[in-house]
């Protein structure tokens, strides 16, 4: 395997085979990992929010869903990603602690990113064909660019791969 | 209009106090509920931005114990205390009357402990508030989590990422013979910004 490349809350990365991408500590916020087999071009992003339209400040594009995915897109296939052949995988989306928050509030935000993420992948025509998101616990994840293979750790629970 | 940005300069002082007070306020509580003498550091009070929230009390994936109030009445908003597992397992010991060294997994009982724990410190930080400005507060039942830092300050982060690019956290630290360190953040809807700072005689 090659570097393990750390993507930050609000931030996206890609990367080529053998690296892998990794974010640590998904709660509410969703990683959205693209891949083309083909290329095995591979990127991650960590988006916060679902709507960079809702909210005023919105310079860092990286933090919201439509945004981020978009432009995770579009560098990927910058970076010679096939359009055709890439695929998404997302996780995350947990709802933290179990209050009951008003729809302007941001404590019910992990289904709504969820929602976000899988609506802007059908946008761009990204294939969603694996997903682990909401509950309640954190997720680290790790996306593998030799195979596709995206790893969910959780505190107490076995290793899933997506 | 302010920028949340700031908004959270002109807060900055006035969270300092509400800091030192609360804290005060939370020391003798926990004081008188645990038997203990406790000092109190004097509390710092962090402003970083929201994308480094997540690492901003230790590493990402350290387990961490988060407990989550909301704020109500007069402001709007919620408020969260966090500590790592050696305070909330000392706490817990000590409630629970347990030897210290005791490191189980917490169990019903020891996450009841924690909320309770969780809302005299909220409601020390919040009746500190509510003395400054005079404004009718009211924490909420406290919700617990126990994972990773970084996913339970994603919520205090997307808080603030709402409205801004940067958070305020209160560091604090308690010490009796092994410490307790704990920090404090306080996230009002954005309304609510304006009105505490009105309250305090800041132009908005």
């Amino acid at each position: 395997m090659g570097q393990m490349i750390k993507v930050g809350m609000a931030d996206l990365k890609i990367c080529k085979a053998p690296d892998a991408l990794t974010t640590i500590g998904l709660g509410s916020c969703i990683g959205i990992a693209i891949y083309d087999p083909s290329t095995k071009i591979s990127g991650l992003a960590h988006i916060m929010l679902p709507d960079s339209t809702a909210i005023r400040n919105n310079s860092n594009i990286a933090k919201f869903a439509d945004t981020g995915i978009q432009k995770l897109y579009d560098d990927m296939i910058k970076a010679g990603a096939n359009k055709a052949r890439m695929v998404a995988k997302i996780a995350g989306g947990a709802k933290m602690f179990e209050m009951p928050g008003g729809a302007a509030s941001g404590i019910n935000v992990g289904d709504r990113n969820a929602e976000a993420s899988r609506a802007m992948l059908k946008k761009l025509g990204v294939k969603l064909v694996a997903e682990d998101c909401g509950l309640n616990f954190g997720r680290t994840v790790e996306l593998y660019s030799e195979t596709g293979e995206y790893y969910i750790k959780a505190v107490g629970k076995p290793v899933k791969i997506i | 209009m302010l920028t949340l940005n700031e908004v959270n300069e002109k807060y900055f002082d006035v969270l300092k106090e509400i800091g030192n007070i609360g804290a005060g306020n939370a020391t003798t509580a926990i004081a008188n509920m645990l038997g203990l003498r406790i000092d109190m550091s004097v509390p710092e009070v962090a402003f970083l931005p929201v994308e480094e929230l997540g690492g901003a009390i230790g590493a990402e994936d350290e387990i961490i114990v988060g407990i989550m109030l909301g704020v109500e009445e007069d402001i709007d908003g919620s408020m969260m205390f966090l500590m790592d597992m050696q305070s909330a397992h000392h706490i817990v010991n000590k409630l629970m009357m347990r030897p210290d060294d005791y490191s189980e997994p917490f169990d019903e009982m020891d996450l009841s402990a924690i909320k309770e724990v969780g809302n005299i410190i909220a409601g020390s930080y919040l009746s500190a508030l509510s003395g400054l400005t005079n404004l009718t507060i009211a924490p909420s039942v406290p919700f617990v989590a126990v994972d990773m830092a970084a996913a339970i300050l994603s919520v205090p982060a997307v808080q603030f990422g709402i409205f801004g690019d940067n958070a305020l956290m209160i560091n604090t630290e308690f010490s009796d013979d092994l410490g307790i360190k704990g920090h404090f953040i306080l996230m009002p809807e954005e309304d609510s910004y304006a009105k505490i700072l009105t309250a305090l005689g800041i132009p908005v």
